[in-house]
């Protein structure tokens, strides 16, 4: 199964829904609106020829200058009979991050999501338990968003000028 | 077969077959000795602490060490490592401490019985050390109160050896009174404990 293989399967089925085809590495990506996540999920997994059964990864990505869509969730698919590996990604705003859940198909999603949420704070319509999972439960902000610098802002005692803050 | 680095070549003289605790200053005749009980509390303490390790990375490596016959430090009445906070004097926080664990070496510390002493070794139990970053305690001293900071990054054996001396020095000079003054309260209640 060919990299043109599955963007001409995923074309037949979405037409023009789907954007931004690229080979990174030599990995498919494309993208497609956030609304349409679990319909194009669904006929990755379903697809008798496609066959995308196993979710490796699920994360998201701050873009901060990319105005209305600050915030992709990308999810990893893997084909394990054909050992065939692509990437898919959706937009949404900062303003209201609701992207909905994939734990329904993928339960590896359940707390990737958790994840997810925790660090970027995207909104996972459905998910049954939308709670932090690493960080503590009274951390007030999601910390891997740009706008937080990296260290603690808590300390008195490190001086910017010596500590190249 | 030679060995190309001989060890042991020169024998050293046995200096005393027992090391004792120097005696405290007091009166002393035929029969009886005379000294004050601070003096004689402290003595025992501070030779027979029970350290509890809570080693959570690299510098536990370098407590195992010290632990080991190399560096022993069983040679300062410490032998007996202990696993439960009730029996314990001596927490040995060793190691990077996330925030998600401050709650948990809070909890250790309140099941240690009074008189209880705490040492942060290594850079990230003192201060956070390298991982200034939103997910690490910066510093043990933020949760629980600390007796003696061991530097370095990780601190070698002898480093942490001497802060078991620094203890040693704490805990035989601490006035029996100490831990029922009201400053002792007051430092208490500034993490919120009692």
């Amino acid at each position: 199964m060919t990299n043109e293989r599955i963007k001409q399967r995923l074309q037949e089925k979405f037409t023009d829904q789907l954007t931004g085809f690229d080979e990174p590495f030599g990995m498919l990506t494309f993208e497609a609106s956030k609304e349409l996540n679990l319909k194009v999920l669904n006929f990755l997994y379903d697809d008798e020829e496609l066959k995308f059964r196993f979710l490796t990864d699920l994360c998201a990505v701050h873009y901060p200058d990319n105005a209305g869509k600050e915030l992709a969730v990308v999810y990893h698919l893997h084909n394990l009979e054909d050992n065939v590996r692509i990437r898919f990604k959706v937009f949404t705003g900062i303003e209201q991050p609701d992207v909905y859940t994939a734990s329904g198909l993928f339960s590896a999603a359940n707390w990737m999501e958790r994840e997810t949420y925790d660090f970027y704070g995207v909104n996972f319509i459905g998910h049954p338990k939308l709670k932090r999972i690493l960080n503590v439960d009274e951390m007030d902000y999601f910390p891997m968003r740009k706008e937080f610098p990296l260290e603690d802002q808590s300390r008195v005692d490190k001086d910017d000028e010596m500590f190249g803050r | 077969m030679a060995r190309p680095v001989a060890y042991n070549l020169i024998k050293k003289p046995l200096e005393a077959d027992i090391s004792l605790a120097e005696m405290p200053e007091g009166s002393m005749g035929e029969g009886f000795f005379a000294t004050s009980l601070n003096k004689v509390i402290g003595l025992a303490r501070k030779n027979s602490i029970w350290p509890l390790p809570f080693a959570t990375s690299c510098c536990g490596i370098e407590f195992m060490a010290t632990m080991g016959s190399h560096y022993d430090l069983a040679r300062f009445g410490s032998e007996r490592v202990g696993f439960s906070p009730r029996q314990c004097d001596l927490l040995m926080v060793i190691g990077t401490i996330a925030k998600k664990m401050g709650p948990v070496v809070k909890q250790v510390y309140l099941q240690m019985a009074e008189p209880r002493w705490v040492m942060a070794v290594g850079a990230c139990a003192s201060s956070g050390g390298i991982f200034d970053t939103y997910s690490v305690l910066q510093g043990i001293d933020q949760v629980i109160p600390v007796d003696v900071y061991v530097p370095g990054c990780p601190p070698r054996p002898e480093a942490i050896i001497d802060g078991v001396i620094r203890i040693q020095d704490l805990v035989g000079k601490e006035s029996l009174r100490r831990r029922n003054g009201e400053k002792y309260k007051g430092l208490l209640e500034s993490y919120g404990i009692q």
